[in-house]
């Protein structure tokens, strides 16, 4: 692989807290090396404006290898930038070349309010967990491992969804902001499963209620969630969840 | 005097007898206790989620926006289990030797028995709660072998181990938040401990915490009849380590300066197989699973400085060091051997990749040897080289594609072309705050869980055991003790936070953030954490002698005069302020620094990950000094750069310490 180095311009949205209106800023930033990865150039960037004494960009960012769910950004119009199946801090410089403009934004949507410039609140998610995203096993209860085998089928398609890492890419590349994908996955992951089977009714009817009150929209298919999902989570999964939906809502006994 | 309060009575019936003995709280009195779990790792979400269930007020704190994020996450590889499922000799006792011989006999008896015995019941837990361990066609679950061991008892989910067995612990987590049992607090972070005095025994016990609202800024008192940290370890004092970015010391650092003594500091894992570092603005290094030595072949060339592409140099000129200099074990050996015998291949110039500090990570022979036996099971006779590599890769790509995938990433090249490039990097940290057998600090009410402590892995971690022991410790260890203290604490109630004691603490953490603030000098907070990520590594690294750490202690020390007296901060302190956290935290990271050094001083043996140049034998290898070192080394803080040394001894009643070798 060859190396680089690229000056570059950043439009980066800026805001103080959640009650500030909030605008873009552009930043130029020069000798970027193509082995960096994106969170590095942001690095540089900030350590360059607490230098000149300015405040540095917010954003929220822990494990840097993918999988904590962690990183959010928006960038060029797209969750976690141009790459497939990638997280932003998983995106390298090599994607970028020489006098290229970068557009970096929060993910937009009502129900993840920003809390200071690329940083935005998620808890929604967490409250839709609480609201059924478990299987109520308290410890100690278990019967042994294999006492129930799973069909291997299943096993892996549970697998495939519980991938997701709740970075709700899926909800800011939807034009309606809907969580159905992140929903979906949950509800697939546990229903999928044997040990998921008693509750299974009253989780997807009370997840859904849930997501529905912290407004998030409402799903029309386009897909774009899975155009972006980082972790390749499938659209199958909605359309999973619909069935379990309609069928938790004819024959749940209430 | 430590009282490591192991019960007595044989080792394999301890926590049996424990158990059966130990002090019970009733069903109505645990309504009225209060506990505070910092860390929502897996043993702080297992803790929370336990402890909720059974019926004890919780309060939990993680620094991350949910809990769900904890580092915890990204561990790959599997989770250990004497199960026995595959009927290949397993067993509770053999589990328990692997990791005290695995710990190079630097670890507690009774505590890794315990951790062995409870292995079984972790499997059945996280399938109950429905994580999706990998599983055969039968139906029942996968298991496979990893580094060091003889038998395959690693439980796995692809190479998303630690991220399926956290989102089940943390799902159970959230199931009692819902229930009103735990109360979660997200970015938040402890800054402190409070201790009050209890009127009955006289004795200073853990009564809460001092926590910073990471959004606005704002200090909080809590209250907590007893205090868990789960707050992992501390491997980011190095700066670049496979820990995330915001992974600290704070918690366990703060409760070390309040009492609670420090166990083995310097043993810290360097894990063999990482991705090396590119250049200087490199934030963090990414592991490669371990389970990548199983298949892969580990070399340099035989020339020093060769600059040829690996494609060009033939086979007879390259030097596969680990399976030639042990030949029993192979690419298999344990991670600290792995580790040196890299950095020695480095250090005396055969390094490859521009840096010259890697090593190649080889799978053309494996892709060769899988694409044969897939030619050979669909019947294909003399197959061309091309539809043999074809076969294999296939093969390759099924088992280890995602880590195959995440290499490409980083690096831009394609792993199934070129060798990998890997180096040893800061991974895991083996010492901890000191615990006794109830997982208790020397602070009374003050608990160490995970990671945090420094209690089961000796000297050196084995694969797949870190996660095994951050579940135990919180599904199946704490419930238990946890009692055994509460029991007594029935009759506290609840402590104001307007108590003297919380006003002083809280008065303590502000005026430091205001120091810290106040400053206004003109270095970053980041080229501090490099700078001392530059000394530990160099000097309290994968080799240590005594001149390199006497001449850390004092750079360290100048190092933390010059943070003090210009560190620049900006932003305020009522509000969201990412830097002034890192702040926080790199001051406590440079003092633990220093201690780290002086642990490694006066341990003038090799043992584990911690290797003194003074002590080897003839061929390079550790020597470890058991007549004057086996011991834990717990310290106790004094004062600025002044601590302590309190020595536990190790007794081995059962695994009788021999010299390891891996020939």
């Amino acid at each position: 692989m060859e190396h680089y180095t690229m000056n570059l311009t950043l439009k980066v949205w800026r805001q103080k807290n959640s009650n500030d209106k909030g605008r873009f800023e552009t930043y130029q930033v020069s000798d970027i090396s193509s082995e960096m990865s994106f969170l590095e150039m942001f690095d540089v960037l900030n350590e360059r404006l607490i230098k000149e004494g300015k405040d540095p960009i917010a954003f929220d960012h822990d494990c840097r290898e993918g999988i904590c769910g962690m990183c959010s950004m928006y960038i060029n119009g797209r969750p976690h930038g141009p790459w497939h199946a990638n997280t932003t801090c998983q995106l390298h410089m090599r994607a970028y070349k020489d006098g290229d403009t970068i557009v970096v934004e929060p993910w937009r949507a009502n129900s993840f309010p920003v809390l200071k410039d690329l940083v935005v609140d998620r808890a929604a998610f967490d409250r839709i967990i609480q609201a059924g995203g478990y299987i109520s096993a308290n410890t100690g209860n278990a019967v042994d491992a294999n006492a129930m085998p799973v069909e291997k089928e299943k096993a892996d398609a549970a697998f495939a969804a519980a991938a997701c890492i709740g970075c709700g890419a899926c909800v800011a590349a939807c034009k309606n902001s809907s969580a159905m994908l992140f929903l979906s996955a949950k509800v697939s992951h546990l229903a999928l499963l044997p040990q998921g089977e008693p509750e299974r009714k009253t989780r997807v009817l009370n997840m859904v209620q849930q997501m529905d009150k912290e407004g998030f929209g409402s799903c029309t298919f386009t897909e774009a969630c899975e155009a972006v999902c980082p972790k390749e989570i499938s659209v199958t999964n909605i359309s999973r969840l619909n069935k379990e939906y309609l069928a938790a809502g004819l024959s749940v006994d209430k | 005097m430590l009282n490591s309060k192991i019960p007595a009575g044989q080792l394999d019936q301890k926590w049996t007898e424990y158990k059966g003995h130990c002090k019970l709280v009733n069903p109505a009195n645990k309504r009225k206790l209060e506990v505070i779990i910092i860390g929502t790792g897996l043993a702080g979400a297992s803790a929370a989620a336990s402890l909720g269930e059974l019926g004890y007020k919780v309060k939990a704190f993680c620094f991350q926006d949910s809990p769900r994020r904890a580092h915890s996450i990204a561990a790959q590889g599997g989770i250990n289990a004497a199960k026995n499922y595959q009927n290949d000799g397993d067993s509770v006792f053999r589990l328990f030797y692997d990791t005290i011989k695995g710990g190079d006999y630097r670890a507690r008896e009774a505590n890794v028995h315990r951790l062995a015995e409870v292995s079984a019941n972790i499997i059945d837990q996280c399938v109950a709660q429905g994580v999706p361990f990998a599983r055969e066609y039968g139906g029942l679950l996968s298991n496979r072998s990893f580094g060091g061991t003889q038998v395959q008892r690693t439980f796995y989910a692809a190479g998303q181990t630690g991220q399926q067995l956290l989102i089940g612990a943390y799902q159970a987590l959230e199931r009692q938040v819902a229930l009103g049992n735990v109360a979660m607090y997200t970015r938040h972070e402890m800054l402190e401990i409070v201790k009050i005095k209890d009127e009955k025994t006289g004795e200073e016990k853990c009564r809460g915490i001092i926590a910073r609202n990471l959004i606005t800024g704002e200090l909080e008192r809590h209250f907590g009849h007893a205090v868990l940290l789960c707050s992992g370890g501390y491997g980011n004092v190095f700066y670049l380590s496979t820990n995330a970015m915001g992974s600290n010391v704070t918690a366990a650092w703060k409760a070390h300066r309040k009492g609670a003594y420090f166990g083995n500091p310097c043993f810290t894992q360097i894990h063999p197989t990482c991705i090396p570092v590119s250049g200087d603005h490199q934030s963090k290094l990414t592991l490669m699973s371990e389970s990548l030595r199983n298949d892969g072949r580990i070399w340099v060339p035989k020339k020093q400085g060769d600059n040829r592409k690996p494609s060009e140099i033939p086979e007879e000129e390259r030097d596969y060091y680990l399976e030639r200099r042990y030949p029993a074990f192979g690419n298999l050996v344990p991670r600290d051997v792995a580790s040196r015998a890299a950095k020695e291949r480095c250090d005396a110039g055969y390094g490859v990749g521009s840096s010259k500090q890697a090593v190649y990570l080889d799978y053309a022979a494996a892709i060769e040897r899988y694409g044969k036996i897939e030619c050979g099971k669909l019947g294909i006779s003399n197959p061309s080289k091309e539809v043999i590599r074809k076969h294999g890769v296939d093969v390759v790509k099924e088992k280890y594609g995602n880590l195959f995938d995440m290499y490409e990433k980083i690096t831009g090249e394609n792993p199934y072309e070129v060798p990998m490039r890997i180096y040893p990097a800061v991974h895991y940290t083996m010492g901890g705050l000191w615990v006794d057998y109830e997982l208790m600090t020397t602070v009374p009410g003050l608990y160490a869980l995970g990671e945090a402590n420094f209690s089961d892995h000796g000297a050196n971690r084995l694969g797949a055991s870190a996660l095994m022991q951050g579940l135990a410790d919180g599904y199946f260890v704490i419930p238990y003790t946890i009692g055994n203290y509460l029991a007594d604490e029935i009759r506290t109630n609840a402590i104001p936070t307007d108590h003297p004691a919380f006003v002083q603490a809280e008065k303590d953490v502000r005026d430091r953030i205001e120091k810290l603030m106040s400053i206004k000098g003109t270095q970053s907070v980041e080229s501090f954490h490099k700078r001392l990520g530059k000394i530990m590594w160099d000097k309290c690294g994968m080799a240590r002698n005594e001149k390199g750490l006497q001449e850390a202690i004092k750079e360290i020390q100048q190092l933390k005069k010059e943070f003090w007296s210009d560190v620049r901060i900006p932003g305020g302190i009522h509000e969201m302020n990412p830097e002034l956290d890192k702040a926080n935290r790199v001051a406590d990271f440079i003092e633990l620094g220093e201690l780290m050094c002086k642990d490694a001083l006066n341990r003038n043996e090799s043992c584990g990950g911690h290797f003194r140049e003074e002590s080897q034998t003839e061929d390079g290898e550790a020597d470890r000094k058991d007549a004057l070192y086996s011991y834990v080394a717990a310290w106790e803080f004094k004062g600025e750069s002044d601590w302590q040394l309190h020595k536990e001894d190790l007794i081995f009643e059962v695994a009788k310490p021999t010299q390891r070798s891996y020939k």
